[in-house]
């Protein structure tokens, strides 16, 4: 080795020329390692590290044992830090609750902040409770009905919808669920299959879907006596039979001929659960901001005074 | 190699020897004094500058409102959606202290970086304490005892409350600065004011107070990026060795005057350094250019009756050229050359560009969203309906009314949640609160028959500048049956 020119120090160890730093006294090849040492604090810094973890470790869960890890001094645990902020939250709201609570939902109107709460949690609860038949847009579904429109089959005020969810449509134990049935006219022989046809042409003119013709005009003889009586006169329907308004553009079982018929020979039914069996006060109250705001919310005293005489009553809830 | 094996192993970490720079005067002193008071006082005093924005914004010229997203300078105002502003200013400092780097060096280390202006300011503490450099040293030196202790606890009082002022002054860039002033003090601020201040003042105690020059040399990654920025026609601190080398004591000098250079060894360039570093070894990354040394230098050289500048600034490339007893090129040169010019050009041009969309910006805006869950609603006269969610943006500082209309789209009409559809129409007006965006619901409804189609919303704002905007929307349809 070429130690002849190297110079050693007094510990034994050469300066490197090009940096006048002392090398290490290691050699690999040739090549020396220059003695730079790292700042002493950096060594503290580490050993802090080294106290830390194990302050951390004896502080916060840390270790995984057979059943479950060591719980830490603190008693800190994700799910409990989740439930003090979802309690947290809870108190938030709790305000909101509260006066969600206390008010009658006609009220509601009068209090834009309070609405805007009651729409967005209704929003929330919409997509846990409701979707599943009325769909995630609440368009519904052939039979189920579209919430968005204009057309309500019990009402469409703040006051009708929140009845609806309240005590359901159809539901068996509930005194005052939104009960009506229409016969079956065709099955059970009320009326005869040319007669059926004949209601049919009727009901399809009153909408304009097809032309008055002598069948319809058959029809509406019979219409007067069989029908009249829940879907009205004019066949505009009426909401204290859930009887859909049957001169508009909406259908809840489809408007074509076949659909019409069948509907006439044995009629479906919708059925809603009775959400206070199931839901608190203030969720079905949200609820029923939120389907108000869809954009066919009508407003509770015009809806008051012309329930009755208001046209647009097909097929709603 | 079996000389080796027999090495006492070496010693893998250093001790941090402390540095007792000595006091001087001179021009790159007094500017650096400049320099400290200019930033220190930008600083502190930036927060408290009041700008009137009129009754619906805050009146602090310059304030980062986290929370309602608002970031104020002056006369500019920055929403989030604007934040290219800010990356553009990021962008800025960056290419400009590329360009300090090749025009003048390392002046941001020796200068203007907070850990030299605060490291600058504890030292000066140092010295109102325990004096200049050797009773420092003979302070450290000596045993604890109830003098040393009073000392150094006087000390790192003053060194604790530069630093709280330090960290308390920078939550007020956050907030408004004499509210936030009065509430921290009654101990009511949030929790977050108080945890900056206390992380920001410790940082400061620390890194200004303790670990000084050791930031620079270990920690900090830009003296780093500087060496690979630095060229030969850089300025640098150079020790000219051709003329002081070899040393010798002015007496040594005088007997024999062809033996020795110009540095008499007197170390006074190692004695104010703030950093420790002896300057005369070359360059180096712990030489921050502050320039002290030369100051010191030029004053020995005064003093002895020789030329100064034995330490001065000069790039590689004039160092060689005055080796070789050429005359160094002018400052003006070093300057102006392609690499500065290019970073210039590229900084202004950012610059420029940055004030002209500044200057271009419109304070209105209109988003739609379409809702595409249902797409179309049929109602039950037939008419189908579409419901859109509109934003209206508006960055002035006070309400304005803007009105909405349907442009294209025959038949259509619109209502929202405030009005009903019997009050539907071809316009909807609006008052935007001040420096908001509202949102709007609107439900759009044609007639029956009516194919899909694209249309327009159009946004116009009343007032003095009738500023408008639109947006494109489509509306469906079952289609013409």
């Amino acid at each position: 080795m070429a130690d002849a020119d190297k110079t050693p120090t007094a510990a034994g160890r050469r300066i490197d020329e090009a940096t006048n730093t002392a090398t290490v006294g290691h050699e690999w090849d040739g090549i020396e390692e220059l003695d730079t040492p790292m700042p002493r604090w950096w060594l503290w810094t580490f050993y802090a590290t080294i106290v830390f973890s194990v302050a951390y470790a004896v502080a916060y869960p840390a270790w995984p044992l057979l059943s479950k890890g060591t719980e830490g001094m603190l008693g800190w645990s994700s799910r409990g830090q989740l439930r003090a902020e979802l309690n947290a939250q809870q108190a938030q709201r709790e305000q909101t609750v509260a006066a969600l609570a206390r008010m009658p939902i006609e009220e509601l109107p009068g209090h834009p902040e309070l609405m805007r709460a009651a729409i967005a949690g209704g929003a929330a609860a919409f997509k846990v409770n409701c979707v599943q038949c009325h769909g995630a847009g609440a368009a519904g579904f052939k039979g189920f009905p579209n919430l968005n429109d204009d057309d309500w089959l019990w009402g469409g005020d703040l006051q009708a919808i929140e009845a609806s969810l309240v005590h359901g449509v159809r539901q068996p134990g509930d005194d005052a669920t939104r009960q009506s049935m229409m016969p079956n006219f065709g099955k059970d022989g009320l009326l005869t299959s040319e007669q059926v046809q004949d209601v049919t042409s009727y009901v399809l003119s009153l909408s304009g879907r097809e032309k008055a013709s002598p069948a319809s005009r058959r029809g509406a003889g019979l219409f007067a006596e069989n029908c009249a009586i829940c879907h009205g006169a004019d066949g505009t329907g009426s909401r204290d039979f859930g009887a859909p308004n049957l001169a508009d553009a909406i259908w809840l079982y489809g408007g074509t001929r076949e659909e019409v018929t069948a509907q006439i020979n044995a009629p479906r039914h919708g059925v809603m659960p009775a959400w206070d069996t199931r839901l608190d006060p203030v969720t079905i109250k949200m609820l029923t901001a939120y389907v108000h705001s869809l954009g066919g919310g009508e407003k509770f005293e015009i809806a008051q005074a012309s329930s009755r005489a208001r046209p647009g009553t097909g097929d709603g809830l | 190699m079996d000389q080796s094996l027999n090495l006492k192993p070496a010693s893998l970490y250093a001790k941090r020897e402390p540095v007792f720079n000595r006091r001087i005067d001179g021009r790159f002193r007094r500017l650096k004094w400049a320099i400290m008071v200019i930033c220190l006082a930008i600083y502190w005093i930036t927060p408290w500058i009041r700008w009137d924005r009129g009754p619906y914004a805050p009146d602090q010229a310059v304030l980062v409102d986290l929370a309602h997203r608002r970031f104020y300078m002056f006369g500019i105002e920055i929403w989030p959606h604007e934040f290219y502003f800010v990356a553009g200013l990021l962008i800025m400092a960056g290419i400009g202290l590329f360009l300090v780097t090749s025009a003048v060096g390392r002046a941001w280390c020796g200068y203007a970086c907070p850990q030299t202006v605060w490291t600058d300011l504890f030292q000066h503490v140092d010295r109102f304490f325990d004096g200049d450099r050797n009773a420092r040293f003979r302070l450290y030196k000596a045993p604890w005892g109830p003098a040393k202790i009073a000392r150094r606890l006087g000390k790192w009082s003053v060194y604790l409350a530069i630093s709280f002022a330090t960290g308390g002054a920078w939550i007020f860039y956050f907030a408004d600065a004499p509210t936030l002033h009065q509430v921290f003090w009654s101990g009511t601020a949030a929790p977050v004011a108080y945890g900056t201040v206390f992380v920001l003042t410790m940082t400061t105690f620390v890194l200004g107070g303790f670990m000084r020059e050791q930031v620079c040399i270990y920690m900090c990654p830009w003296p780093r990026i500087q060496t690979a920025m630095l060229d030969e026609k850089s300025l640098i601190v150079t020790y000219k060795d051709w003329r002081g080398e070899p040393r010798g004591s002015v007496k040594k000098a005088q007997k024999n005057p062809e033996a020795f250079g110009d540095c008499i060894d007197c170390n006074q360039c190692v004695a104010v350094c703030p950093t420790g570093i002896d300057i005369r070894e070359g360059p180096q990354i712990g030489c921050i250019t502050c320039a002290l040394c030369i100051d010191a230098c030029d004053r020995v050289m005064s003093e002895t009756g020789r030329p100064r500048g034995l330490i001065d600034y000069a790039t590689l490339e004039d160092s060689e050229r005055e080796k070789a007893g050429q005359p160094p090129t002018r400052h003006l040169k070093l300057i102006w050359r392609p690499r500065t010019v290019l970073y210039f050009a590229v900084w202004a041009g950012i610059g420029l560009g940055l004030l002209f969309l500044l200057g271009a910006r419109v304070h209105t805006d209109l988003t739609v969203a379409k809702d595409r869950n249902p797409p179309y609603i049929l109602m039950s006269d037939g008419s189908v309906r579409n419901a859109y969610t509109l934003r209206l943006r508006n960055m002035q500082g006070r309400p304005r009314q803007m009105e909405i209309a349907i442009e294209g789209l025959p038949g259509a009409k619109m209502w929202s949640d405030d009005i009903g559809m019997e009050e539907a129409a071809r316009t909807l007006t609006r008052t935007v609160p001040a420096d908001e965006t509202q949102s709007l619901r609107a439900y759009v409804v044609v007639p029956a028959g009516t194919a899909s189609q694209e249309f327009t919303f159009n946004l116009r704002a009343m007032g003095e500048e009738r500023e408008q905007d639109s947006a494109q929307a489509q509306f469906d349809t079952p289609g013409v049956e």
